[in-house]
Formats: C-alpha cells, sequence, structure tokens
C-alpha cells in the first residue's frame, strides 16, 4: 500500500513523518484503553495514520497530537459500530445517565473515607483503567496519560469543556472506588 | 464562592487549569470545608498513585515499521536526509513550506540545525527533571543569576499577571554556545524562552514554525533573538510574544 509519489507528494510525506510519527506512541496507548486488545489497537493506530495523512492538507497547525488522537478516536467508533450494536447501546445508555445526572458525579461518593491508596502495579492499575465505562475511560486517558488540556480534550471528543469536567470528575471517582475495592480483594 | 461552584472546580484546580483568581478561591473555599477539602484531598492522591506508574503502551516496532512503509518515501530525498536526519530533516521541510519556493537550503543548514536543537533543548527540560537551574517567580532573583554565567542579559520579565507564570531560568546550550532558557508556564504546558545573540539575522517580525509538534516562535528584539518553544497552541504562543515584548517595553520606558 503506498501513496502517490508525486513532487508534492514526497514533500508532504516528509513533514508528515517529522510531525506525526513521534506521537505513535500516544495514539496506540489511546487505542489500547479504547479498544482493549492489541491487535485491535494495532489496526486502529495504523487506519489513524493512514487517514491522518491523507487528510494532512486539513491539518491547521498547532500541537498535532490531539489532531491525531481525534483521528484514533473515530477510527475507534467505527470499530465499535463494527462489533455490533451492543455497545453503542451501551455508551447511548450512558449518555442518557450522564445528562439526568448534573451534579451525580459530585455526589455519589459523598465520603471517599480518607484511606490512603495503596500502591498498585502497573498491569493492576491498566486493567481498572480498562473497565471504567467508555466516556470516562477515554476522558480520564487522555488526561491522565495522554496529558492533555481540557480545551484539547473538549476538541477530541467534541464536547463542551464542562463535560470533560464532569466526566472527569466522575471517572476519576469510579475509579478511585474500584482501586479500593481491588485493595479489599485482590 | 459557594460549595457547588467550588466543587464543579476542584478537578480543574489540580490539573492546573485555573487562573490564579479562581485557584485562590477554590482554594480558601476549600479550607473551610471538610467535605471539598476531603474530595479535593481524593483527587489529589488518585493522580499521585497514577502518577506513579508507566501506564503507557508501547508501540511494537512491528506497527511502526508498517506504517513507515505506508508513508512514501522519496527517493530524490534520501541522500538529503541522511545528512540532516531528524529534527533537522523536520525543520527544513516546515521552513521551506514557510518561506516558499524561493528559500535557500544552503542558509537554512544552520538554521534549521539551531532548531532542532531548540525543540531537543524543550524536551531535555522536560525529561530529566532540570527545567530550572534558579527556581524563583522572582525576577529580580532570576535576573542577577545569569549575571557571569553568561554574556548576555536576557530579558527577564514577570507576566504572572497576564496570565504566563515564571517558573525560573537555566543555562542551556544550542549550536555549541551557552544560552538563557527562561522558562514560564502557562496551564500545563511550558514555555521555554531561549534567548541568545547572533544566530541568526533580524527578523522584521514574529516567524512561527512547528517542529515534531512543537510550536516555535522566534523573533528579534533590541539585538537578541528571542526563541519561545511549548507545546502550547500556536495562538497562546503568539499572545505570549506580544504580551512579553509589551512588558519589555514598558520596562525600558521606566
Amino acid at each position: 500500500m503506498a501513496f502517490e509519489g508525486s513532487e508534492s507528494g514526497s514533500d508532504k510525506a516528509q513533514r508528515f513523518r517529522a510531525a506525526a510519527l513521534p506521537y505513535l506512541g500516544d495514539v496506540y496507548t489511546l487505542a489500547r484503553y479504547l479498544l482493549r486488545n492489541p491487535a485491535d489497537a494495532e489496526d486502529a493506530a495504523q487506519e489513524c495514520y493512514l487517514r491522518a495523512f491523507r487528510h494532512f492538507e486539513t491539518f491547521r497547525g498547532g500541537p498535532i497530537k490531539p489532531w491525531l488522537l481525534a483521528i484514533l478516536r473515530n477510527v475507534c467508533r467505527a470499530e465499535y459500530a463494527r462489533r455490533g450494536a451492543l455497545a453503542v447501546l451501551q455508551s447511548e445508555a450512558l449518555d442518557a445517565a450522564e445528562e439526568c445526572a448534573e451534579g451525580l458525579w459530585s455526589e455519589g461518593e459523598s465520603s471517599p473515607e480518607s484511606s490512603a491508596l495503596a500502591r498498585l502495579d502497573g498491569e493492576t492499575v491498566r486493567r481498572l483503567i480498562a473497565q471504567l465505562p467508555d466516556q470516562f475511560r477515554e476522558t480520564i486517558v487522555l488526561r491522565e496519560i495522554n496529558e492533555l488540556s481540557y480545551r484539547e480534550i473538549a476538541d477530541v471528543i467534541g464536547a463542551p469543556v464542562g463535560t470533560v469536567m464532569s466526566r472527569l470528575a466522575r471517572g476519576r471517582a469510579l475509579l478511585r472506588a474500584a482501586w479500593i475495592a481491588e485493595e479489599k480483594e485482590p | 464562592m459557594t460549595c457547588d461552584e467550588a466543587r464543579g472546580l476542584l478537578h480543574a484546580l489540580i490539573d492546573g487549569e485555573l487562573d490564579a483568581g479562581h485557584a485562590r478561591e477554590v482554594e480558601a473555599h476549600a479550607a473551610s470545608c471538610a467535605r471539598c477539602a476531603g474530595e479535593l484531598a481524593a483527587a489529589r492522591e488518585l493522580r499521585a498513585a497514577l502518577r506513579g506508574n508507566n501506564l503507557n503502551y508501547a508501540a511494537p516496532p512491528s506497527l511502526r515499521g508498517s506504517i513507515d512503509r505506508a508513508v512514501p518515501t522519496p527517493v530524490a530525498a534520501t541522500s538529503r536526509r541522511a545528512l540532516l536526519k531528524g529534527f533537522a530533516l523536520g525543520s527544513v521541510v516546515s521552513a521551506v513550506a514557510a518561506i516558499g519556493v524561493g528559500f535557500v537550503i544552503i542558509g537554512g543548514n544552520r538554521d534549521s540545525r539551531i532548531l532542532g536543537e531548540a525543540v531537543s533543548a524543550h524536551l531535555r527540560s522536560l525529561q530529566a527533571d532540570h527545567l530550572t537551574d534558579v527556581l524563583s517567580s522572582d525576577r529580580h532573583t532570576v535576573k542577577p543569576w545569569f549575571n557571569g554565567r553568561i554574556d548576555l542579559a536576557p530579558p527577564v520579565i514577570d507576566l504572572t499577571a497576564q496570565g504566563f507564570t515564571l517558573i525560573g531560568g537555566r543555562l542551556d546550550f544550542i549550536d555549541g554556545k551557552p544560552v538563557a532558557a527562561i522558562v514560564y508556564r502557562r496551564r500545563v504546558h511550558v514555555i521555554n524562552l531561549f534567548v541568545m545573540q547572533g544566530m541568526s539575522a533580524a527578523l522584521t517580525a514574529p516567524k512561527l514554525e512547528i517542529i515534531q509538534g512543537f510550536n516555535i516562535l522566534r523573533w528579534t528584539d533590541q539585538g537578541l533573538n528571542l526563541m519561545a518553544v511549548s507545546d502550547l497552541a500556536q495562538d497562546e504562543l503568539e499572545e505570549f510574544e506580544t504580551k512579553f515584548e509589551a512588558a519589555a517595553k514598558t520596562e525600558r520606558a521606566s
């Protein structure tokens, strides 16, 4: 598989490599968390780079990482759809739950019991993150692992910054609860 | 600030997304509200616990290879690539894109190397936990620190009120010469402002380049070359330059 080898195409390829390839680790990491399996994550990352290259003219400068992650997210959502209606239904149900629960995210965990979090190994933490519901998982990963700003996350997931903030708060509360449960029942 | 308002902003506080005024208000509220203080502590603790692990997945080498193969490598560019490599390649290409057809490659080699080294210095400063040699938000501490360490007096300007917090200063090396690095922070983004002399011809207007996804804004002032490197968005980096120069001008006038 190769693209047109015209002169302008070559320049584009060089610029693209220099700008986009350093972020392969970020793209692959997000793909692993969104799709929860190495083979699908590899396919999605590859598809993401091919789409990004095809549409590189439309990249308007600025940090390229959020732009790549937004493309990756679209690829993953297509994969969700391919996997069947189940995942889609689940995420729609969550959307609805989230809408009617404005503010709920700040109430459920009223007593975080100031018990200190025990140290867990990386593998366990990755699993806990992977078990979070879709919306919260992607927001947590974009923030804590891909280290995007709220504005950048909002652009990637196509939602207002307020939604990013509430998902992050809720996601962190869920993750903390899962963490504490894991300590008690390893 | 009410409890509800503060609760909505607790996470923005620990993520460094609040401006100084709101951050103070949220902290003041949490100091007097046990519930908010508890939530804040819980969120901070989780954050610290997450930071204690490497949660990234390494991309398999085969993936990099197959992406690389899918993007064409032009034959003509191979020899030039071997000479310039990595950062430098990207910068030549961006420089050509920025300036247009009339660009002279020969003059661009040193220039692109400098840009590449500036990005490397920026990355090093973030990775090696060596962001600052002198850690202070007081410009009257940072500026004198450079005395005797470098043969120029870098303009050190406190832009905290304008939304860019002065973190400190550092001595760095670009093109084999010592340069002053003045470090600012905007939310979670670090800006390295490199100040040097004789690195490039005077620029009539600030010039923006993108190398390795980083934005680099260069300008000249009072015979000094200034180069701001950051992952901050382009318009915010330009805002930084505008505010920096405005403040510098005011300072010189006074």
